[in-house]
């Protein structure tokens, strides 16, 4: 370990800014995305077959890895650059394809499997004359940014995809650490909170709440030692924001909370990170040795005198533990559950001591606000919600991905524009935003801008970045039915309202999809979210209602069709749909009655086929295998 | 520096730190608690004591909110009665409906609480849990899983007062149920079988093992005294019905121990009515006259330890011969010079200060060495020492209170 003060800092800076242009300038540089996502797609094989590729061509280059750049239908992507010739990003990158994307772009051949996601374009914005780098991806041909990027405005993650997650070295090239520097040597940390609170930065969790504001209180209260700490315990189905981030660009999040330790004059942090994203994990440690090394972490951080030091505590995958007081108990070795406020983080945290918890967008916006300037910050997005918000976009959407868009952009924008609508000619039905504890929002609140207090008006919540969009073919019921399990499976048992409350209403859900319910239901199901709502210790029970009380509110005609009608109208449960053949369509090729799971499709060949109810099992297969859509879903039975 | 507040209308005022719930309750406004105890932290995880403070969003719970300056407290809002009546009802659709045979019917927070909420029995088809009752062996504590209301009382008393953190909670959700250990039997877990969480379970979920059946709090008789065990000098109360001990309660208002107790003060009692418990002095055959024993005996005023009682006492102390098999225990029909004879106590103390007596005049007095009780007194104990160094004339005298 070294004292780096800050002239040598701005020489590692320079020296890390020469080695970076060299790179991306050489002969050829070729990237990998190696989020997990990408290495779930088969990167891992792509990065061998990119190497024996190079060596059959004679070509010794470095190949760099990089973090997600956010289009999950593309993985695995790479992209090669030859000196003097354009970026190309390609998707479906799996290795036995990489040969026809060499061929493609150094030999002009033709791809066949393989695809061009776009021209990827490094860009800089400036401000206060500090950089924020980050890559553009536009069509080959027409040179617009692509459909997906279009509407998109990466901050957080504009280093993903860009720099080799596990090189400081990178990091420091796209002015990393500089906010660092500003801060502990320019300012004093009320004028640090103050930026922060300035840049009208609010905790990207969920809650919202002003980051600057919680760091005031934080460091308002005399007491010492304090902590900051980092909610990386990501546990929204489908959600993936904050592993993208620690996988892609750890440093920005490690820059953050040390500005934000010295900020509220805390010495030690807590990186609380689920153990299900080893990768980040991985790379965090990598990051936080790299940064100790270069005297960033450590004593007398760039000679301010101010001392920093860094943990990860590795969670043990209860969603429940987002909660900021479950993970303060996780991290003390408790059962993760969580307590009721007061007292606040701030006043009384972990090991009794104030605390300051934010999540890891949070933190990773730091840095960036304090090297460009609160003013630039507050630019984006809206009046009480500014800078991006970052969306896992999945569901039944064409494109879905990891996308970050400017605070105040509508829903349907988001959907259509950037995830390119729903496919197969169906139409859209809802979206919930804010995961399991969020609400759901359907067609005529399409043109809702995209914030905190705009999507709350509206019955959902901004929630830390899940946006999961529905089709015709979704049935709502089964839908929160689905979110109302999850809570189940979550819940940590501490008080009553949420612990029984959660399981009754999935009872009542449950009797629903299956036609054995009475309209009262609907009463006893607003009388148990009251009670949750009103009685639960912590926002896992008092939220958890929202997306059935959602449901219901924006589509009681399905919840009354399960219920009197004994008819799911999306044809979706089970007790209530019964599959038949089509008299006309059915060719007799019987595909079907092989495929039959529970031998209850009869039928010879080349004559119409039938299908036995009593055996009938629902699984479905029978529609999914037929090609001449002689299969039917009737409800009600 | 005090704070004033106002609850239920009420102006008050309170040193600073003190609870909503410590603040009424000093100024007797009674809040419903059940997973509070003031003797532990506390945790707000029941939602009984919630209360509605102005200018706070949703309901607080007084056991963990500290009164501040010029807060207004209602305990009795409309959104507060409803979330007891909530929490109370879910209790219940978990919950056994077999008040009529539970032990601690009639003794119950949780019964008494929806008695005065008014909460009806919540008829449902849902899931319900069907725990093995009393799974585990613990001679002691008794514990019916399905009248566990997860309060987490036993859990902190057992880590806050008894210092053992026997308990915890294993699972999650719906699914959350009290463990011993990482979910073994008690006594494999470290359980040293106090009782503690016994005491301080607000329902029937823990109860005294060998005070099932006995009675219920209604029929016994609260007796307080003092245990007779160690020098500590615990109260407790005895639970008499029809004569008989049938429970030990550990009370709040006990001076030395409050509401602690170990195994021996909580469960030892049972030798007070136990068959075997000599209740007169006894005289082998060969130390007395045996005239005066035939006499005696004849007449009623003695009697012979009998073969019945005799039997009775080998089976608690059975001796085993070589080859391992039991020994039947000798038939007197006759005297022999070893018999015990019940005497009274001239006679006894009489044989006693004869042989006492007569090996300090043979030996002199380093032949004695006495042990003295820690159930006694300070006097008897005062007594028992001038007895040993002054009259027995030794100093080979100590204690069993190396507890």
């Amino acid at each position: 370990m070294q004292t780096t003060l800050a002239k040598d800092l701005a020489e590692r800076q320079a020296l890390a800014h020469s080695l970076w242009q060299d790179k991306i300038q050489a002969d050829v540089y070729i990237t990998i995305g190696m989020g997990t996502c990408g290495i779930a797609a088969g990167a891992g094989d792509t990065v061998v077959a990119i190497q024996r590729e190079l060596d059959a061509r004679g070509l010794k280059v470095a190949i760099s890895q990089v973090g997600c750049v956010g289009m999950c239908s593309y993985e695995p992507m790479m992209e090669i650059q030859a000196r003097g010739r354009e970026r190309i990003n390609y998707g479906n990158a799996m290795a036995k394809y990489v040969k026809e994307i060499f061929r493609h772009y150094f030999d002009e051949g033709e791809l066949r499997k393989a695809v061009i996601v776009g021209r990827a374009i490094p860009t800089i914005s400036e401000s206060h004359g500090h950089q924020l780098h980050s890559l553009s991806f536009v069509g080959p041909e027409d040179g617009q940014y692509i459909p997906f990027q279009s509407k998109q405005l990466r901050i957080v993650l504009s280093n993903c995809g860009l720099i080799d997650p596990e090189s400081i070295e990178d990091y420091l090239a796209v002015d990393g650490y500089s906010a660092l520097q500003r801060a502990l040597c320019e300012m004093t940390p009320e004028e640090v909170i103050a930026e922060v609170l300035d840049s009208g930065l609010r905790g990207r969790g969920g809650g919202g709440f002003p980051a600057g504001l919680k760091w005031r209180f934080a460091r308002q209260t005399p007491s010492w030692p304090k902590y900051v700490i980092c909610n990386a315990d990501e546990g929204d189905p489908g959600a993936f924001m904050d592993r993208s981030v620690l996988e892609g660009d750890p440093h920005s999040v490690i820059e953050g909370m040390i500005i934000a330790g010295y900020a509220i004059g805390a010495e030690y942090g807590y990186i609380y990170a689920r153990a299900e994203y080893p990768l980040a994990i991985h790379r965090l440690n990598i990051a936080i040795a790299q940064a100790r090394e270069l005297g960033l972490l450590g004593e007398n951080i760039l000679g301010s005198g101010f001392n920093f030091e860094l943990q990860i505590k590795e969670g043990a995958g209860a969603f429940v533990c987002g909660e900021e007081t479950a993970l303060m108990n996780s991290i003390m070795g408790e059962r993760g559950q969580p307590w009721p406020r007061p007292p606040y983080p701030a006043v009384a945290g972990v090991w009794g001591q104030p605390s300051n918890v934010n999540n890891v967008k949070s933190y990773a916006y730091t840095p960036r606000i304090l090297r460009m300037g609160a003013d630039w910050f507050k630019s984006l997005g809206t009046e009480g919600s500014s800078g991006t918000a970052v969306f896992a976009l999945t569901g039944q959407v064409e494109r879905t991905g990891l996308i970050e868009v400017p605070m105040g952009i509508t829903l349907r924008e988001i959907i259509f524009d950037v995830g390119g609508g729903i496919g197969d000619n169906k139409h859209f039905k809802a979206v919930q935003t804010g995961g399991p504890l969020g609400g759901c929002l359907p067609r005529t609140y399409l043109d809702t801008p995209v914030d905190f207090d705009s999507l709350r008006a509206a019955g959902a919540v901004m929630g830390s970045g899940g946006m999961i969009v529905a089709d015709e073919t979704t049935c709502m019921v089964e839908f929160s039915k689905y979110f109302m399990q999850f809570v189940v499976d979550e819940s940590c048992g501490k008080c009553p309202p949420c612990r029984i409350g959660s399981t009754r209403m999935l009872e009542i859900l449950e009797r629903i999809t299956e036609g054995e319910s009475t309209l009262a239901d609907l009463d006893e199901i607003k009388r148990l979210a009251r009670g949750m709502q009103q009685g639960s210790l912590c926002a896992l029970g008092q939220l958890a209602p929202s997306p059935v009380l959602s449901v219901l509110r924006h589509f009681e005609d399905e919840f009354i069709a399960h219920i009197e009608d004994k008819e799911c109208p999306a044809c979706v449960c089970k007790a209530l749909i019964t599959y038949r053949v089509i008299p006309d369509n059915c060719t007799g090729c019987m595909v079907c009655a092989r495929n039959c799971a529970s031998d209850a499709i009869s039928g010879e060949k080349l004559q119409v086929h039938e299908i036995d109810p009593s055996l009938c099992i629902r699984c479905g297969l029978c529609y999914t295998v037929c090609n001449f859509d002689a299969i039917e879903i009737i409800s009600p039975r | 520096m005090p704070i004033h507040l106002t609850i239920n209308d009420k102006a008050i005022t309170v040193p600073e730190g003190a609870t909503i719930l410590e603040a009424a309750g000093a100024n007797g406004i009674h809040i419903p608690t059940l997973c509070h105890h003031p003797d532990l932290t506390n945790v707000g995880a029941c939602r009984m004591c919630v209360v509605s403070v102005e200018r706070a969003r949703g309901v607080q719970t007084a056991c963990t909110t500290p009164a501040t300056e010029g807060m207004v407290v209602n305990t009795m809002s409309p959104a507060v009665v409803e979330t007891r009546k909530f929490v109370l009802e879910m209790l219940l659709t978990d919950h056994p409906n077999d008040c009529m045979t539970c032990e601690v019917n009639g003794d119950c927070e949780l019964q008494d609480l929806v008695y005065d909420y008014g909460v009806k029995w919540p008829e449902h088809n849902g899931r319900r849990h069907q725990y093995e009752i009393d799974p585990d062996p613990n001679p002691f504590i008794f514990i019916d899983r399905n009248k566990c209301i997860l309060c987490g009382r036993c859990i902190r008393t057992c880590d806050e007062i008894q210092n053992r953190s026997i308990w915890s909670f294993a699972n999650r959700g719906f699914e959350s149920k009290l463990v011993a250990g990482a979910d073994q039997l008690m006594l494999d877990a470290g359980c040293e079988s106090c009782g503690q969480c016994v005491a301080y379970c607000p329902v029937g979920a823990l109860f005294d093992k060998m005070s099932l059946g006995k009675g219920r709090a209604n029929q016994a008789e609260k007796v307080r005294t003092t245990c007779g065990y160690c020098g500590v000098g615990c109260n407790f109360d005895l639970n008499v019905r029809d004569g008989e001990i049938v429970r030990v309660t550990s009370a709040h208002d006990a001076p030395v121990n409050g509401m602690a107790l170990c195994v021996k003060g909580r469960y030892g009692y049972d030798y007070v009515n136990h068959p075997d418990r000599l209740t007169r002095p006894m005289v082998r055959v060969k130390w007395l006259d045996a005239e005066k024993v035939a006499e005696r005996v004849e007449s009623g005023q003695w009697t012979l330890f009998s073969e019945a009682e005799q039997r009775r006492a080998s089976l608690s102390y059975r001796r085993t011969s070589g080859d391992g098999k039991s020994v039947a225990p000798n038939p007197q029909s006759q005297i022999s010079a070893d018999t015990f004879v019940k005497t009274d106590w001239d006679t006894a103390l009489n044989v006693v200060a004869h042989k006492f007596t007569q090996v300090k005049k043979e030996l002199g007095g380093e032949a004695f060495a006495l042990f003295a009780s820690a159930k006694c007194t300070n006097e008897e104990n005062f007594i028992f020492n001038k007895f040993t160094r002054q009259m027995l004339a030794t100093h080979s005298i100590d204690h069993c209170a190396r507890l």
